[in-house]
């Protein structure tokens, strides 16, 4: 479903994935974790098109992504989402305009089924009272979720997240975490979640993987990651000082 | 000796180095503003289902500015009625004030004056806009749900200050003569009539034409070029900042280089 193939990517002298190898399988969610700045978005944004890798293939689908055409790229990108770190809701719009945008700008469906979609996907997300307001009239956690509603518009079958729980509060990072399990049971949704947030990580990975170095060190269930004895990976999860991970 | 031989090629390398890395720059952000603005031509076909985000930008454009605007109308018009009249008055000719003030304000003054405010107060907020846009994501989010950016930011704006441009222009020139009369009744002791008729027959259809013409490239440069160090903002906060300021610097150069060639086209 989705796969890197010895994927390397610079940015000028910094080094961020040298040799990325990973295979998505459909259905499953795939939590990368790493320390801030390792290159998680990064590689997450390799998915998704925006970011192209100076070596190496990254496959959606079986269709290579990097070097894709425009028609291809808007084929894609037809049947994945993104869930950005800061929710990238259009300020201006309210909720409602903000959810129904995928659709109301390529004039897919008349009006009021666009309605009736917005309503359903907010009602499903518990936002049927934030239809109106404006993003900035909306707690982070809020956004997130509206966001998430605007990304189901489309109907995914892969979503990508973006530190989805960062700057949430415990509870609330509860609820997004819930919503990502969700997504993949009632809608079989393939899921790339990128977070340092291991309460999350564990909570909502089938497999997860640690970004050490530009290439994941360790890959597992959550179980095999939690009695890990990979010392980069036991230092990160445990949140140890003492270690071979060195605060960047 | 040698050292400093080796030094001042060492620095003479840098400035030749900085030099080269400028100019290369401005003909990339140059090369990147007229693409952006040839992709914003070719989306004026979906500008009828734009209409809001046009006429909120037109919003901006005109109904915000309108304070400034008169301010500096009236005062440009009194400025200029001041400093020429008083010259005009050493030779008995103070009369002709009104035709010097509207040939002025028409041929230059009008719509570089209008570039300025607008450059200043509308420009600047789009460049800020943007780039606040594009480091939230934003306009990363646009690309993933395959809307175009252009179409859905930069058109609107492209189409709202070219058509902004001429008339806030107009609004200019006509308190600029306004002001100008009031200095003229006032302190050049020339009547209102006297005034009036000097103006009407300073008004021909050459001026007018490629004084509007020129807002309207004006319009097109501003939107272009704030749009374009948006939409090129790196780096968060700064880098918006960044954008920001040089939006500004740019239009600013780009307005009085383009307005001098149209002013040699038509006139040299």
């Amino acid at each position: 479903m989705i796969e890197f193939v010895d994927v390397h990517k610079s940015f000028g002298p910094k080094r961020v994935l040298g040799g990325f190898n990973l295979k998505i399988e459909k259905g499953e969610t795939f939590v990368i974790i790493g320390q801030s700045g390792i290159g998680k978005t990064v590689a997450l944004r390799h998915v998704a098109g925006l970011l192209c890798p100076d070596s190496g293939n990254v496959l959606v689908e079986g269709v290579r992504v990097n070097g894709a055409s425009a028609a291809t790229m808007r084929k894609l990108r037809g049947r994945m989402g993104v869930l950005f770190q800061s929710g990238a809701l259009i300020n201006w719009m309210t909720v409602a305009e903000n959810v129904a945008l995928p659709l109301s700008e390529h004039r897919r469906f008349p009006k009021k089924e666009i309605d009736r979609l917005v309503d359903e996907k907010l009602d499903l997300l518990e936002l049927g009272d934030a239809k109106t307001k404006t993003p900035s009239e909306i707690s982070g956690g809020m956004k997130k979720r509206v966001a998430l509603a605007r990304v189901l518009m489309s109907n995914p079958a892969i979503i990508l997240y973006d530190e989805p729980t960062t700057g949430l509060d415990p509870v609330m990072s509860m609820v997004i975490s819930d919503l990502i399990r969700q997504m993949q049971r009632d809608f079989n949704v393939t899921s790339l979640v990128v977070t340092h947030d291991m309460k999350s990580a564990f909570h909502v990975g089938d497999r997860i993987g640690m970004l050490y170095g530009g290439e994941l060190v360790q890959v597992g269930t959550p179980d095999e990651i939690m009695n890990t004895e990979n010392p980069v990976v036991r230092q990160f999860i445990n949140g140890d000082l003492e270690g071979p991970i060195r605060a960047q | 000796m040698n050292g400093g031989l080796n030094g001042t090629g060492r620095r003479l390398i840098g400035i030749f180095d900085l030099i080269g890395s400028r100019v290369m720059e401005f003909f990339d952000q140059a090369g990147y503003t007229v693409l952006l603005l040839v992709r914003a031509f070719y989306y004026l076909k979906d500008a009828p289902s734009k209409a809001r985000e046009i006429f909120t930008q037109m919003y901006f454009a005109g109904v915000k500015t309108l304070v400034v605007c008169s301010l500096v109308g009236v005062f440009t018009g009194m400025i200029l009625a001041l400093q020429t009249g008083i010259e005009l008055q050493n030779f008995g000719m103070q009369y002709q004030i009104g035709h010097l003030i509207i040939a002025s304000m028409t041929r230059e003054m009008g719509p570089f004056m209008a570039a300025i405010i607008i450059t200043a107060s509308v420009g600047s907020a789009m460049a800020a806009e943007i780039g606040t846009m594009k480091v939230y994501d934003e306009i990363d989010a646009l690309e993933m749900m395959s809307i175009s950016p252009v179409k859905f930011l930069v058109m609107p704006r492209v189409v709202a200050l070219a058509a902004m441009l001429p008339v806030v222009s107009i609004y200019i020139i006509v308190l600029a003569c306004l002001g100008g009369a009031v200095v003229a009744n006032s302190i050049l002791n020339v009547s209102f009539n006297v005034y009036m008729k000097h103006l009407y027959k300073g008004i021909h259809f050459k001026p007018i034409y490629v004084g509007l013409l020129k807002a309207f490239v004006f319009g097109l440069i501003i939107s272009g070029v704030s749009c374009a160090y948006g939409l090129r903002a790196t780096s968060g906060e700064l880098g918006v900042g960044h954008a920001t300021r040089s939006s500004v610097v740019a239009s600013f150069l780009m307005v009085l280089i383009i307005g001098y060639f149209i002013t040699a086209i038509f006139y040299g």
